[in-house]
């Protein structure tokens, strides 16, 4: 792409990913990715297990700087202005970041204070996100008091109460139920309607990728195996093929990865999904 | 494309936000983070309690027993008050130097990383995480206050003086509880975490004027203890907790010396708490 073309800034790309790379060592965990999300899209990225989509979130969201490439974040580098990209961005991780011991309105009172919204709006911010996604009654309640799926609707809360051009969502329904997932995914997509704002969203339920989706990225060893729409993906497999006929056939030759799925994380996956569960 | 993407961008960036609108952001996040750790304490004050079992140990234990040794504490300072600072200091330091670990629990679970994607600067996080220590340590000096009234230890009283404890105890605690939230970033598990806490704690406790003056003192282990922020701090204390106690080295230098570790200490500890998130 010239230079010229690439100064004007695009407003309707949410991220813009080029040639991403990062390097553990001798391990190239996100493998030279270029990938422009729109705004207003749910995005969602699927892979197997240490494919990458992790490393490329924490790259996103500011956590660890790449070994190469570059990003933008509602046009700010992840780079050199990180301090706006986190203005800019909301992170629910797959860990739990709601804090068990504080109150629900309280974890809510914290990021506000931390993402500097004035004291006159908070209460009033605070109390809508908390009866947007039904919490209004445990507001008082100990978080630790709170089943798998409310946490995630309060750490939904709290990340989106800047209203953040960019949601990040990591496996956001792991270890929930069928219908407190569907619960999740309902209030996403009300967020995405009511501000359209971009939501990134990981998962390992293909069902739930190829529903709410409106693109989709298959990442695999570091790579984009595959970027588009549910049905282009499926139509570049064959007729009939269902989301996971595409994640098998691309993914097929690489049975066993290696590369992120090491003793201590899978014990804090494990841990959160039991927390969450 | 990657580099002159990097001056694209929507207006409104940091940089031109006015210097008093990122300051007073900086307070209230600093404050914010603090304010939170304050609200667990009330949610479960249990800790507090448990925490207080160990200067009741040493001021009614090992003070009674050792006031009736003379000649330890200098001038005409009764042991058990000279202790009574000397505990105080120590009770602070104990809170704040196994406060990292609770940084590796908030890393394991995932609470930090949702600190580490807001805006917040990296240094406002841990100013605020080291002022929640101060004011664990705080309640920890309600406790040996009033039960150095009790043993009949000779307490200033006067407004100014417990202002000034205060404000000594504080910035002490932050200092250690910065120290060690970098341990905890060089660590990273709990278990290590924990055996470097023991091997740190007795030599910063007992390589300085908490228990016993540097006078009796080997010079090797005078001159370890010179460069020991707690020996400045327990001067502090010392002149201003007790009617009788003077402060050998001066305010100045005392203050000076605790705020200028502390910078330092801030500094190092923002760099190494943002890379917890990788």
């Amino acid at each position: 792409m010239p230079d010229d073309q690439a100064d004007a800034p695009i407003p309707d790309a949410a991220v813009r990913a080029f040639a991403l790379t990062r390097k553990f060592g001798d391990l190239t965990a996100v493998d030279r990715v270029t990938l422009t999300i729109n705004q207003g899209e749910i995005f969602g990225l699927i892979g197997p297990n240490g494919a990458g989509k992790s490393t490329l979130i924490k790259m996103l969201t500011t956590l660890l700087p790449p070994t190469s490439g570059s990003a933008a974040i509602a046009g700010y580098d992840i780079v050199t202005q990180p301090a706006d990209v986190r203005r800019h961005i909301g992170y629910v991780p797959q860990l739990l970041s709601a804090d068990g011991s504080l109150t629900g309105y309280e974890n809510m009172l914290l990021s506000a204070r931390l993402y500097g919204i004035p004291r006159r709006e908070r209460a009033e911010r605070i109390t809508g996100a908390l009866a947007r996604m039904g919490l209004s009654e445990v507001a008082d309640h100990l978080a630790g008091q709170y089943s798998g799926g409310m946490i995630r609707r309060l750490e939904i809360a709290q990340s989106f109460l800047h209203r953040p051009a960019v949601l990040f969502l990591d496996e956001p329904t792991v270890g929930l139920d069928p219908s407190a997932r569907e619960t999740v995914w309902e209030h996403v997509i009300d967020l995405r309607d009511r501000f359209h704002r971009t939501m990134i969203v990981t998962s390992h339920h293909m069902d739930e990728i190829d529903k709410f989706c409106d693109r989709i990225a298959l990442i695999d060893r570091g790579r984009i195996a595959a970027v588009g729409t549910s049905s282009e993906l499926k139509a570049h497999v064959g007729p009939d093929a269902t989301l996971d006929d595409v994640f098998l056939r691309l993914v097929a030759a690489t049975s066993e990865t290696e590369t992120e799925g090491n003793y201590g994380e899978i014990r804090r996956e494990r841990r959160a999904a039991q927390e969450h569960g | 494309m990657a580099k002159s993407g990097a001056n694209v961008g929507p207006p409104k960036s940091m940089v031109d936000r006015s210097v008093g609108e990122a300051l007073g952001d900086y307070v209230i996040q600093t404050l914010g983070v603090a304010a939170a750790e304050v609200q667990k304490l009330y949610h479960d004050p249990f800790e507090l309690l448990t925490r207080a079992v160990q200067p009741v140990l040493w001021l009614m234990l090992f003070g009674e027993v050792m006031a009736r040794v003379r000649g330890v504490a200098p001038g005409d300072i009764p042991y058990l008050d000279f202790l009574a600072a000397g505990i105080l200091a120590q009770s602070a330091l104990f809170v704040a130097i196994f406060y990292g670990i609770s940084a590796i629990w908030e890393h394991d679970l995932g609470v930090l990383q949702r600190y580490l994607v807001s805006p917040a600067p990296r240094s406002a996080l841990v100013l605020g995480k080291a002022l929640s220590a101060g004011v664990r340590a705080l309640s920890q000096a309600l406790i040996v206050y009033v039960l150095a009234l009790l043993l009949g230890v000779g307490i200033d009283l006067n407004p100014l003086s417990i202002l000034g404890v205060a404000a000594a105890i504080v910035l002490g605690s932050a200092l250690f509880s910065t120290l060690s939230l970098i341990i905890a970033c060089i660590v990273k598990t709990r278990e290590r975490f924990m055996g470097i806490g023991q091997v740190l704690t007795m030599p910063i406790f007992f390589a300085s004027n908490a228990i016993y003056p540097l006078s009796l003192m080997p010079d090797w282990l005078r001159a370890v203890s010179h460069v020991n922020p707690l020996t400045y701090e327990v001067d502090i204390l010392r002149a201003l907790m007790l009617t009788r106690g003077v402060s050998d080295y001066g305010f100045l230098l005392d203050f000076g010396v605790l705020l200028a570790v502390t910078a330092g200490l801030t500094a190092i500890a923002a760099r190494m708490y943002g890379r917890m998130g990788y």
